[in-house]
């Protein structure tokens, strides 16, 4: 059986503010607005599908329009998928406005197919959906009087019936080949030849020569658990089991689907209808309800229970895959602890703000290295460094020097330094790939300068246009 | 100057020992000084840990992982706070939890007794050093020891520093000149530059 939805879009939009005028919906195509879907009064208004807005506005004044959204339309053929399930386990989606399913063996639970076909009409006009359904044997058939005649014969449709293409079916027709019947009649060999095997195919489809199956699509794993109590409930160690046993389901779930929760939600509902939210970001992917457990401790302490609580939710917001892996004797440290350390961690000062250092391909002092945050990021000890770089870098702090070598004497943050040992040219130049407004200076030369002070300053000075800076300092 | 007859001074004379390092664990310990960065690195290279640096995000200045000198920058993990109370309170929590062997705060404010009590105490249940970098006179009492660290001119070495435990709750204070070698990761004590060979050569 197939279903055809010919104007579910604006069946959505029209499910919530009712009108009997001429409704449509755009869609923005190649820079200009045409009309998307519209409802039977647009119809009668002589305006049709693919039509140009402003077009469709000069036809009929009092023209509703609202803008489309696919996106949305493709959530409520999903929901409409799930609906149908309750007529047959084969479900799928067909194109972006139809559903097939197979009814083989299930309509006799609604009394026969004519009397399956009728409730089904009657909750989908409840619903405020236009349907149309087709009745076949096969799928190609069933989609065929869906869309062209629901009690015509098929060898009576015309050729587009068998889901062909715009052009084969129009080559068809310059043919003479106008209806399903004429096609059938036809010797198969030049068919082919002419129109590729894809035609014959269809044709074999619809006539049940083929077989054509219908695959149903799987549920996506809903990760959300939640409980009831019977009586409210305010202590932290209560909330505590509550959340135990809630994480010890959850974690089953994500165990099967091989899954890690990346960020978790627990919800807490007061006897009051107002509701409270505990959100735990983790630094990984984790399933282990014994190492996620005491991680909510510090939320759920800051809860504000009130008359108490009687309702507990845990989603896991955010899923991550998180393969088994092979338990190896060689892993020398555990680094589950840094993981829950920086979870904790991030729990109070954001998880973004707990960062490492990676290596980066770079000269630029500042570009050497990128900081990443550590919970998405793996350690890496790739560092090369081909001359010795300070510890500690802040933004070039200018001195008065002239020339080309390092000052003999100069005051850097209102010290007088002497230069004891220079060492350098080190000549950087600016990535000109990359316009950085601190290097719109031009070329540097790096000097190391240790003073007879104590202090190893890294100087810079800018060949093009003359000055000294202090950026670093050495160990 | 005896040891100015003989060739290799460190034969000469006995090694002083520094007498607090390496750090002790399990106590949160203070730096200060222009040398305290390296002095932190230098204790976390020795001791082979896994280093959590605390430190607060408005500061301009910033560590550059290619100048570590022997530490992996891939044991460090850095935690940005918004303020002081916030740097507290992520360093007692990951002192307290032991799962990296050294954490290191920077300090901005002076540090009241029981903040450095609190830090000293989670130290303690957790077996982690504690290492705060503090601006020159904002310690607290409750610290194991005190470092004042400075780099010191050395015409033939660039890694020469003058460490001087100001602070020290069990044992005695000094003053020790130190090199540094990043391949080994060791700290070698050296006379001061007074008392070694050909020192009147020097510029003064």
């Amino acid at each position: 059986m197939s279903l055809w939805f010919p104007r579910l879009a604006t069946d959505r939009v029209l499910r919530t503010c009712l009108t009997d005028r001429p409704f449509v919906l755009t869609l923005k195509d190649s820079n200009a607005n045409r009309i998307h879907c519209l409802n039977a009064a647009a119809g009668r208004q002589g305006l049709y599908r693919g039509m140009s807005f402003s077009d469709a506005r000069a036809f009929c004044p009092d023209l509703i329009s609202r803008p489309a959204r696919p996106d949305l339309d493709a959530q409520f053929l999903t929901a409409l998928r799930r609906w149908a399930l309750r007529w047959c386990p084969w479900v799928a989606r067909d194109g972006a406005d139809g559903l097939v399913l197979d009814i083989t063996g299930s309509a006799h639970l609604f009394g026969g197919e004519e009397a399956m076909l009728a409730a089904m009409g009657q909750r989908l006009a409840r619903a405020g959906l236009s349907v149309r359904p087709g009745l076949g044997d096969t799928r190609g058939a069933a989609w065929a009087r869906a869309h062209y005649g629901a009690d015509a014969a098929l060898a009576d449709l015309p050729v587009e019936a068998l889901r062909l293409d715009a052009e084969t079916a129009a080559g068809l027709k310059r043919m003479g080949l106008r209806r399903i019947g004429d096609l059938s009649g036809t010797p198969r060999a030049p068919l082919a030849r002419r129109f590729g095997p894809g035609l014959l195919l269809r044709l074999d489809q619809a006539l049940g020569h083929q077989p054509e199956q219908i695959s149903p699509e799987t549920e996506p794993p809903h990760y959300g658990i939640r409980m009831t109590l019977p009586e409210p409930i305010g202590l932290e160690s209560d909330v505590m089991a509550a959340a135990d046993r809630l994480l010890t389901r959850l974690c089953d779930k994500l165990c099967a689907q091989e899954a890690g929760a990346r960020v978790l939600c627990l919800t807490l509902r007061r006897v009051d209808s107002n509701a409270q939210q505990v959100e735990l970001r983790l630094a990984r992917p984790m399933r282990d309800p014994a190492r996620i457990l005491p991680l909510f401790q510090r939320g759920i302490a800051q809860v504000e229970a009130g008359f108490g609580i009687d309702q507990v939710r845990l989603a896991a917001v955010q899923v991550a895959p998180l393969p088994a892996e092979q338990i190896s004797s060689a892993r020398s440290r555990d680094p589950g602890r840094l993981d829950d350390l920086i979870t904790r961690i991030g729990t109070r000062i954001g998880l973004e703000n707990v960062q490492r250092f990676l290596p980066a391909d770079s000269h630029i002092p500042e570009r050497s290295f990128i900081i990443a945050a550590a919970a998405c990021s793996e350690p890496d000890s790739t560092w090369i460094s081909p001359n010795p770089r300070p510890v500690r870098i802040f933004p070039p702090e200018p001195i008065a020097a002239t020339g080309n070598r390092p000052p003999e004497r100069f005051r850097w943050r209102r010290m007088a330094l002497t230069t004891g040992r220079a060492t350098g040219p080190e000549r950087i130049a600016p990535e000109w790939w990359l316009d950085d407004p601190n290097w719109r200076s031009g070329l540097r030369d790096y000097w190391r300068v240790e003073t007879l002070q104590g202090r190893r300053l890294w100087l810079f000075h800018t060949p093009q246009e003359p000055g000294w800076f202090v950026q670093g300092e050495f160990a | 100057m005896k040891g100015r007859t003989v060739p290799d001074p460190m034969i000469a004379m006995p090694r002083p020992a520094i007498t607090a390092y390496p750090l002790l664990p399990g106590r949160v310990h203070e730096v200060s000084g222009p040398g305290a960065v390296a002095f932190v690195l230098r204790a976390a290279r020795q001791a082979g840990a896994d280093l959590l640096w605390v430190r607060e995000d408005w500061q301009a200045d910033m560590l550059h992982p290619l100048g570590f000198a022997g530490f992996d920058p891939a044991r460090l993990v850095m935690a940005m706070t918004g303020d002081q109370k916030d740097t507290l309170a992520v360093a007692e929590e990951a002192l307290r939890d032991g799962a990296v062997a050294m954490v290191a705060l920077e300090i901005t404010a002076p540090l009241s007794l029981t903040a450095g009590r609190r830090l000293q105490l989670a130290a303690r249940a957790g077996g982690t050093t504690g290492l705060c970098l503090i601006p020159e006179g904002m310690g607290s009492n409750a610290a194991e020891t005190r470092w004042h660290c400075a780099p010191v001119f050395d015409p033939g070495d660039s890694t020469l520093q003058c460490w001087r435990l100001i602070k020290n709750k069990s044992g005695t204070l000094g003053s020790w000149h130190v090199r540094w070698d990043a391949e080994t990761g060791r700290v070698a004590v050296v006379p001061p530059a007074g008392d070694r060979p050909g020192a009147e050569d020097m510029p003064d």
